[in-house]
């Protein structure tokens, strides 16, 4: 009988391994999914303020940023207040109306998220605030990081 | 003759072994690349375009907690100085006050927090004391989640979901923070 065994636990003990590829494009596909490569360069510093009461947006796809901080210059320097909308500084905040509502109209649930540096005062803040007033854009969000407990 | 064919019909067979490196090569590029941060912050939903000639609704004064922060990061409570972290308990005393002190709220329906800046005030202080006032509310949707036999208001939520019902403690204490305009110096 011992013998009728030991026959049988002599089989082959290789695992198949013909699934493996299978197996890593199903993770690769889901990383392919995940991942948003960053499409646009921040020409402003922005380094967010803490904050405990916290939202997470979960739909990316309805988000629009807006940067607001101190230019980053050549060497370093930092130069005055910007207000970057996509790649592009907007010299002149009249023009956030007409840029934040042709983004309504394609997105009506739109949210806005403020990057502001911390650094920012809030008049320029409370500006972009009054254009977004003004175009319709009511729902917005202030990025900020979460506090690290001292 | 007969022995070329069959030279032909043996090669015929593309090597797959590789096929997983090439993979998890492709697949360690996503992974480095991937950020899965999700965006936090503090949402808000700001008051839209007042008409020119429609006068704003009438708000009794004393419904009203003003929060003043001043070009140092400063802080005026009901014009008395104040600190960021004492702003969490008086937004609290006032919307539960329900009457009882006169410098606080009627009712809780009525209450409404009002932060005003000035133009040079750092964002950093005016987002300080706006989490501390958001931080209020949710400690008092919490509470009241807790009474209604929940563990807290994010458990609240995900059961009226799960119900498709009204969010009745968001209806009873409703985040009303509203913004306002600097003084034109």
């Amino acid at each position: 009988m011992a013998g009728h065994f030991q026959k049988k636990v002599t089989t082959k003990q290789d695992i198949p391994t013909a699934s493996l590829p299978d197996i890593i494009f199903m993770l690769l596909i889901f990383f392919m999914v995940s991942t948003v490569l960053r499409e646009t360069t921040v020409q402003v510093r922005t380094t967010l303020p803490q904050a405990e009461a916290l939202t997470k947006i979960d739909q990316k796809r309805l988000v629009s940023y807006i940067y607001i901080g101190p230019r980053k210059l050549d060497g370093n320097r930092l130069g005055e207040t910007g207000v970057q909308i996509d790649d592009a500084l907007v010299e002149d905040l009249g023009n956030v109306r007409t840029i934040m509502y042709r983004k309504l109209v394609e997105q009506p649930k739109l949210i806005v998220s403020l990057k502001v540096d911390e650094t920012s005062e809030m008049g320029v803040v409370l500006d972009v605030q009054q254009e977004l007033r003004e175009a319709g854009t009511l729902r917005i969000n202030y990025s900020s990081r979460r506090e690290i407990p001292s | 003759m007969s022995l070329l064919k069959k030279k032909k019909r043996k090669e015929a067979e593309i090597p797959t072994s590789s096929m997983a490196d090439i993979a998890f090569l492709l697949l360690i590029f996503f992974l480095v690349t991937t950020t899965i941060d999700v965006d936090t912050g503090i949402g808000m939903v700001l008051p839209p375009k007042l008409e020119e000639d429609v006068e704003p609704p009438p708000i009794k004064e004393r419904n009203v907690l003003k929060i003043l922060v001043n070009e140092q990061g400063l802080v005026l409570v009901e014009d008395q100085p104040s600190a960021v972290q004492l702003i969490r308990e008086e937004v609290k005393k006032h919307v539960l006050n329900n009457g009882a002190d006169p410098r606080y709220a009627e009712e809780t329906g009525k209450a409404l927090v009002s932060i005003k800046t000035a133009r040079q005030t750092p964002y950093e202080s005016y987002v300080s004391v706006l989490d501390e006032v958001w931080m209020a509310y949710f400690e008092m949707w919490d509470a009241e989640a807790r009474a209604l036999g929940y563990p807290d208001y994010g458990a609240y939520v995900n059961a009226i979901d799960e119900q498709d019902a009204e969010n009745a403690i968001r209806d009873k204490i409703k985040a009303a923070i509203s913004i306002a305009e600097p003084d034109a110096a």
